[in-house]
Parts: structure tokens; C-alpha cells; sequence
């Protein structure tokens, strides 16, 4: 079930284990059905999330990236999340600069019980991914 | 490296919409890979042992499993691992059920999806190392938060097990929501008869330290380590001095205080103790009503003090205690009866809540056990009660049911009948609710023994008619409206996350819901544990719950902590941070960053400032990771390198199938 013109692009997910990682459990316990484009890396905290991730992922071949954390205030290690949302803040603004649209990018907070938003989020954000279509491809 | 991977059907939960058979094979082309196959139900008792006997026949050096959540059964398969002879740590989980099977309808990309996602983790497993555990002191000391019905169970059976507790309680009293209340359902008997006697035992535990009138001002450190700073609300009186006479409380002119505990139906003293039954009793000043602190003069209560324990420039202290384990049983608070216009509360003074009701039936209540009507203290003669006022109801945010109204509604009928014989009591339900050992006998009761009428349905309108209230309804039953002209309405009002919860879940670091009670770390099996390690739930904070429940998970969380504290040690979580010594330049940014002061500055022989993780303090969140210029502080087992080697997995397929095309 991709979204868009039926061929599948890449996008791959950077997901706190203890909220978002949670969340997209939930979602799928509740058989909340989403595109199959998402791949997820489970990270202990978007604290853990080196922007770098991010540029590294699109230069390779992916054609959107999505990271997930706690709500701001509710991180499991105190405040990795502020830290995440500065960096990917910066990051996503740095965007353009390498040739990338910067809606190739989102960063965003979804709880362990908020399946209902995962599956809206993953949703939403693979339409704008296929809406942008593949993103550019560089040879190594 | 020999990696063996091992695709989980999970009966038809994987299989239904993931080629399982498809995955294996294709992981057999995959790097490093030297087994792969196919189990039913990976993490049955044969499944494990397909795992285990794989492992020593191939000699493997690490194993993936493609099957539920890490987040399940992650350590259920790092012990079989274990088992087969391998480090526990050799061992990568695959989540190709939640994330992949059960959300994805297309057979095709969800193989290719599972396919990714064992590629995925191969390449992360070819990164791991070996890691040991170390073992550290644990503090055998517990801290209740919280002096309700759940968390005096949870601190008399931590306490009666021989451990050290602290108890914290906000208001000037324990007893919580428990201590008001008249009787319970569904055995009718006296409330305060049986919580007072452990309320006394709290008091006279020597195991058990009772701040009352405190609160948690915040939380450092970690399971087993735990240091916590109480403070000690300025009650204006000296407590050491304090017998709880209350004298003051008979003296003190200013008679317009809000009275807390009684809901306040009736005002109190600006200098009072909540209850007769008060644990600890003694007298506390409210600022906001004496006269002292408004006028600057009076002092009745100090010269009355026989033991002179008024202290009018007492200041709120701090008090730290080293603590080991937390309960929180921070309980509920109930729904503001405001929200509905449509019903009068809080504009028709004959329109009261439960708990309110409650106070009106209570002996030790305002009215000495007399339902007497707020407005002129005449005795009701029909009595109103609606049910479900905030619970069941998106329009006002509260869609779940509050679970105890239905029980507390038909015990409330009982008792009216008792206090006034010639009574009529109705009762507007949507669903009568009684699950639990002798609950639906209970409501039966009321209808039939006490002739309780209930009308199923909901009220459109209360509005005042002469000296009474018109209850406007409908009867969904029948399909006709109902009017009745009732002396006094009384709302079923539901029950919603303590005010202040969030910000208490903040420094706790622990996850709550949509609507602010607390999260379990997993809805069935780990019902009184949160994700954070050492900490625990008890009673209505987690969710709606009776006293039956509450005391059940009272007990609960004290046997967990006990089993935690079983031991002299605990084993720390080795995927910590680990510092490079060769490339670390000793700029201490890891130093600040770290939220856990996990991080200090060493020097190496040479004189060299370079930063040193002690391992039993971190909790391997990665933040130094990310923070540290050289990459010389890497998160074991999700190192720079690993991460990198998944986006690559991911992505390569993507650019290849770019190119081709």
C-alpha cells in the first residue's frame, strides 16, 4: 500500500526506543495500517541522533528521512530530546544547501501510546515524500 | 563472523502477510550469514531450543531474530542466547511484526520490508562486541509518593519486608481520597474503620518515615541509587511541638477557610487539622485565610498554643534522602463538575458531587452525618444522581469510563435510604458498569432491596423550580423525557490524572498518557512497572481503580521493589558509553553535556585530561556520542559505525535500483 504512483521510495526512520519506537508498536498492535516505504532504526534517544545520520542517509539513496522522539519535557534521559531538536532544527535548515528540499526531512514527537498519531504521521509524511518524488542520486 | 538468522512466523501473525520462508532464504545471501531458517514460534520452549541447537551445530557468533518488538521479548532471546554458549550481547532483534506485518497489507513489500529489516540488522550485529555487565551497591530504601489507600499498602508491606521507607504525602494527612469517604462498596462497611488502623500502623512503623504536608522537589541518580529532595511545605507550626489538642483550631477567629477535606461544603479555620483521624494530627496555617499573614495582627492560636508550636515565620525546608526504588501513588483527582452547564454545578448550591455527598453522609462530615441540603439544611426528600459526568464523554476530553461510579452511585442510594427511610432516590445511568466479585449483586440490591430507580438515559437540563431542582431527562427505555423535581442532585463526577502528575512524571522520567496517568511499562504483563528501571506505579495514578484495586496494586509494587532489593547488587545495562583514549582530546564537552554526571575528566599517564565514563552511572542514552568532536566517546552497540552500516543497508538496495533504472 505505497502511497503515490505505486512505486515504493525509500524512507528511513530514526526512532527513540522509549516513546516513538513505543508508538509505532502501539500502532501496530492496533493493526493501524501504514505505507511500507518506512524503515526504522530504533535509537535509545533522538539525543543519540547525529544530524550527520540524516545527511549520510539522503546522500546514499534515501528519499526522505523521519525522526521521532519523546514529547519536548518527557524524554526518558531528562533532556536528550531538547538537544535532538536544536541539531535537527539546524540540520534541516542546511538542507537546501547540499541540494536537497528540506521537506526530505521532519523531525517529530510521538509517545508510546500515541499509535493514532504514528500512523498519521508515517502517512503524511510518506504523501509528501511521494509528492516530492526520488530524491537525487549521487554515485559514490 | 557466523551470524545466524532466525525468521519468526509467530503462528499467523508474521506469516499472514510476510513470506516467512522468502526472508530466510534471502538472509542466506546476506554478509556473514552462515544459518538462516524459519521457526513457528521463535520464542516458544522449541523455538528457543531450534535457536540454541543452531548456535553449537553451526557454531555461530551472533544471532538475529525477525520477529515481534525488541521492546518484548529482546531479553527472552538474549538469555537463549546466553544459553547456546554466546554472549548475550551478540544478538540483533529484527521488528517485523509491529512495524512490519501487522500495519502493512501488501504481501510483496512486507517480505521486501522484513527482508530490509534482517538485512538491517545483520549489518548492526557484524559491529557488536561482547559486553559484561558490572555489578553495583544498591540503597535498600524505598520512597512512597503518595499517602492514599495504595500507597500505604505499597509502604506498610515494603516496610513489614524489612526495608527503609519513606513516605510522602502533599496534603497535612494521609488517607487520601479513602479517608472521606463515608462507606465502601460493595460490603458496606465503615471506610475509616478499616483504613484507620493502617493509617496508625504508618505512624507507628519503625521502618517508616511519614513527610506530610511535602513534596518531591526532584530526582537525581538512577534504580538503586536514587537521590531525592523532599520539601517541607512551611506549615506554620512547629509539628515537634504540636500534640494536635486543637485548641487553635477552636480559637481561631477566622472561620471562612476552604475545608479541603470536606469538599467544602462547610468552611474550616484558617489554622486546622483536616480530621479527627488525621495521621500525622497535626495543625497546619492556611496563609491565604489567616488572619496573621492578611492583617499583619491576631495571634490567637499563638497564645492559645499550650505548647507554644506557632511559628509564624516558618520557611518551606528541604530534606534529602538516599533512596533505592520509587512508588508513585499520586492517585486522582476528580472531574470539575463545571464543565457541564447544563447540569448547575457550582451554580445551583443543591447541585453537588459524589465526593461532596459524600461528606453529607460521613459521620465525622460538616452535617455530623446528616444529608441536609446546602442551601437551607432541609432534608432531601428525592435525590438525583447522574451518572457519568465526565467519563464516557469525548466532548469534554474524558472518553473513558471512570469505572467506579456505577459502584459508589448504587452504594450512595443505599446509604440515602438508610439516613431517610421515606426517601426516593433516581439514578440517570448510560450502562450500569459492575464487574467484580459481588459488584452486579450490589446494584442489584439497590434497585430491588432499596428501591433505587434507575432511569437509563441522559439528563438535557437541571434548572431550579421553587425550593427544588427540575431534572429534565430522557428515559431511552421507555422513549419518553422524564422531569423530576428533586431537593438535591448529586453528580457522579469521574475521576482524572492528579493535578501536578505531569510534572511529577518529569522528574521521575516516566511516560504518561493522553489524559495524564501514568504508563505501565507493558498494559498486561508489567502492569505496576514504568520504563524507567526502579521505579513503579501504584493505585488510580496509572488509571481509574477501586480500593480493592488500588490496595492489589499497593501490594504489587511492594513486591516488586522487594524482589528488586532480593539482592545486595544489581547489574548495570553494559551498552554504555565508551571512551577512545587514543582519540579523545579531553575538551569535556561530554562532561557538560551528560544529563547523568556520568562523565568526569581523568588524567592519563602522561598528564593528559581525558574523559572517563563510569559505567554504572550511565544510562546509555548516546547524547556524549553525538556531543563529542573527535568521535572518541562511542555508545556500544550503537556506535557511529553501526548506524551508518544500517543507513547504508537501507539505502544501497534504493541507489542500486536507481541506477538500474
Amino acid at each position: 500500500m505505497s502511497a503515490g504512483n505505486g512505486r515504493e521510495l525509500r524512507i528511513v526512520g530514526f526512532l527513540c526506543n522509549w516513546c516513538s519506537y513505543g508508538g509505532a508498536d502501539t500502532a501496530g498492535v492496533s493493526r493501524l495500517g501504514q505505507p511500507t516505504d518506512l524503515r526504522i532504526i530504533r535509537l535509545p534517544c533522538t539525543g543519540r541522533m547525529d544530524p550527520l545520520f540524516m545527511f549520510k542517509a539522503l546522500l546514499s539513496g534515501a528519499d526522505g528521512v523521519l525522526v521521532s522522539g519523546c514529547h519536548p519535557r518527557d524524554c526518558h534521559y531528562s533532556e536528550g530530546n531538547f538537544y535532538a531538536r536544536r541539531r535537527l532544527e539546524l540540520a534541516k535548515r542546511l538542507l537546501p544547501t547540499l541540494g536537497f528540499d528540506s521537506g526530505r526531512f521532519e523531525y517529530t514527537w510521538v509517545s508510546a501510546s500515541e499509535g493514532k498519531r504514528w500512523q498519521q504521521v508515517v502517512t503524511a509524511f510518506t504523501e509528501q515524500i511521494h509528492t516530492l518524488g526520488p530524491g537525487p542520486k549521487f554515485s559514490h | 563472523m557466523k551470524i545466524g538468522v532466525f525468521v519468526c512466523h509467530c503462528g499467523s501473525n508474521i506469516a499472514g502477510t510476510v513470506d516467512v520462508a522468502g526472508v530466510a532464504q534471502a538472509a542466506k545471501n546476506f554478509p556473514e550469514v552462515a544459518f538462516a531458517t524459519d521457526l513457528l514460534y521463535s520464542c516458544s520452549e522449541p523455538g528457543q531450543e531450534a535457536i540454541v541447537q543452531a548456535v553449537q551445530e553451526h557454531d555461530l557468533d551472533g544471532v538475529v531474530v525477525a520477529a515481534c518488538t525488541p521492546r518484548m521479548h529482546e531479553p527472552t532471546f538474549r538469555r537463549a542466547v546466553e544459553r547456546a554458549g554466546l554472549n548475550r550481547y551478540m544478538f540483533e532483534m529484527a521488528n517485523i511484526r509491529e512495524h512490519c506485518s501487522w500495519v502493512g497489507k501488501d504481501k510483496d513489500a512486507n517480505t521486501r520490508k522484513a527482508s530490509d529489516l534482517v538485512l538491517q540488522a545483520v549489518e548492526k550485529l557484524r559491529f557488536d562486541r561482547p559486553l559484561q555487565a558490572k555489578s553495583f551497591d544498591i540503597n535498600k530504601r524505598v520512597l512512597v509518593v503518595g499517602g492514599g489507600v495504595a500507597g500505604i499498602q505499597a509502604a506498610l508491606d515494603c516496610a513489614d519486608g524489612g526495608l527503609e521507607v519513606v513516605l510522602l504525602e502533599k496534603t497535612s494527612t494521609i488517607g487520601g481520597k479513602m479517608a472521606k469517604l463515608d462507606k465502601t462498596f460493595p460490603t458496606v462497611d465503615c471506610s475509616s474503620c478499616i483504613l484507620g488502623p493502617k493509617m496508625v500502623d504508618v505512624s507507628m512503623h519503625p521502618n517508616i518515615t511519614l513527610y506530610a504536608y511535602a513534596e518531591l522537589e526532584s530526582v537525581e541518580g538512577y534504580v538503586g541509587n536514587f537521590e531525592v529532595s523532599v520539601k517541607k511545605k512551611a506549615t506554620y507550626v512547629d509539628w515537634d511541638k504540636c500534640t494536635g489538642c486543637g485548641l487553635c483550631m477552636e480559637k481561631c477567629p477566622s472561620k471562612k477557610a476552604y475545608d479541603a477535606f470536606n469538599e467544602g461544603i462547610a468552611p474550616t479555620r484558617a489554622i486546622n487539622i483536616p480530621f479527627p483521624q488525621a495521621i500525622p494530627k497535626r495543625a497546619v496555617i492556611d496563609p491565604t485565610y489567616c488572619r496573621q499573614f492578611i492583617k499583619g495582627k491576631c495571634g490567637v492560636c499563638a497564645k492559645v498554643c499550650p505548647t507554644e508550636a506557632i511559628d509564624y515565620e516558618m520557611q518551606d525546608s528541604f530534606v534529602q534522602e538516599k533512596v533505592g526504588a520509587v512508588i508513585t501513588a499520586t492517585g486522582y483527582d476528580l472531574f470539575d463538575y463545571r464543565k457541564y452547564g447544563e447540569y448547575g454545578g457550582g451554580r445551583y448550591p443543591d447541585v453537588i458531587t459524589s465526593m461532596q455527598y459524600e461528606r453529607l453522609l460521613n459521620a465525622s462530615g460538616p452535617t455530623g452525618g446528616h444529608i441536609q441540603r446546602p442551601s437551607d439544611g432541609r432534608e432531601p426528600k428525592k435525590v438525583v444522581f447522574i451518572q457519568c459526568v465526565g467519563s464516557r464523554d469525548k466532548s469534554v476530553d474524558r472518553p473513558y469510563c471512570s469505572g467506579f461510579c456505577c459502584m459508589y452511585t448504587a452504594k450512595q442510594t443505599i446509604l440515602t435510604k438508610d439516613h431517610i427511610p421515606d426517601s426516593q432516590s433516581y439514578v440517570f445511568y448510560m450502562d450500569i458498569r459492575a464487574p467484580g466479585k459481588m459488584y452486579d449483586e450490589f446494584t442489584r440490591r439497590a434497585m430491588e432491596e432499596y428501591g433505587a430507580q434507575y432511569i437509563r438515559g441522559r439528563v438535557s437540563q437541571v434548572y431550579p423550580y421553587k425550593d427544588s431542582l427540575i431534572v429534565r431527562g430522557v428515559d431511552t427505555l421507555l422513549g419518553s423525557q422524564v422531569e423530576i423535581e428533586a431537593d438535591l442532585v448529586v453528580l457522579a463526577v469521574g475521576a482524572e490524572a492528579s493535578r501536578g502528575a505531569s510534572e511529577l512524571a518529569e522528574k521521575l522520567r516516566i511516560s504518561y498518557d493522553a489524559y495524564g496517568f501514568y504508563m505501565e511499562s507493558h498494559p498486561k504483563l508489567r502492569p505496576v512497572e514504568t520504563n524507567t528501571a526502579g521505579v513503579y506505579l501504584a493505585g488510580a495514578c496509572q488509571g481509574s481503580k477501586d480500593i480493592p484495586a488500588s490496595v492489589g496494586q499497593g501490594s504489587a509494587a511492594a513486591a516488586k521493589v522487594l524482589a528488586l532489593f532480593s539482592k545486595d547488587q544489581l547489574e548495570s545495562d553494559p551498552q554504555v558509553a565508551l571512551v577512545s583514549q587514543a582519540r579523545c582530546v579531553g575538551c569535556g564537552k561530554c562532561v557538560q553535556t551528560c544529563p547523568f554526571g556520568a562523565i568526569q575528566l581523568a588524567e592519563d599517564r602522561a598528564g593528559n585530561p581525558k574523559a572517563e565514563v563510569i559505567e554504572t552511572v550511565c544510562q546509555g542514552c548516546g547524547l556524549c556520542t553525538v556531543t563529542c568532536p573527535q568521535s572518541a566517546i562511542q555508545l556500544q552497540h550503537f556506535t557511529d559505525n553501526q548506524i551508518l552500516a544500517e543507513v547504508n543497508a537501507l539505502c544501497q538496495q534504493a541507489m542500486e535500483e536507481s541506477f538500474e533504472s
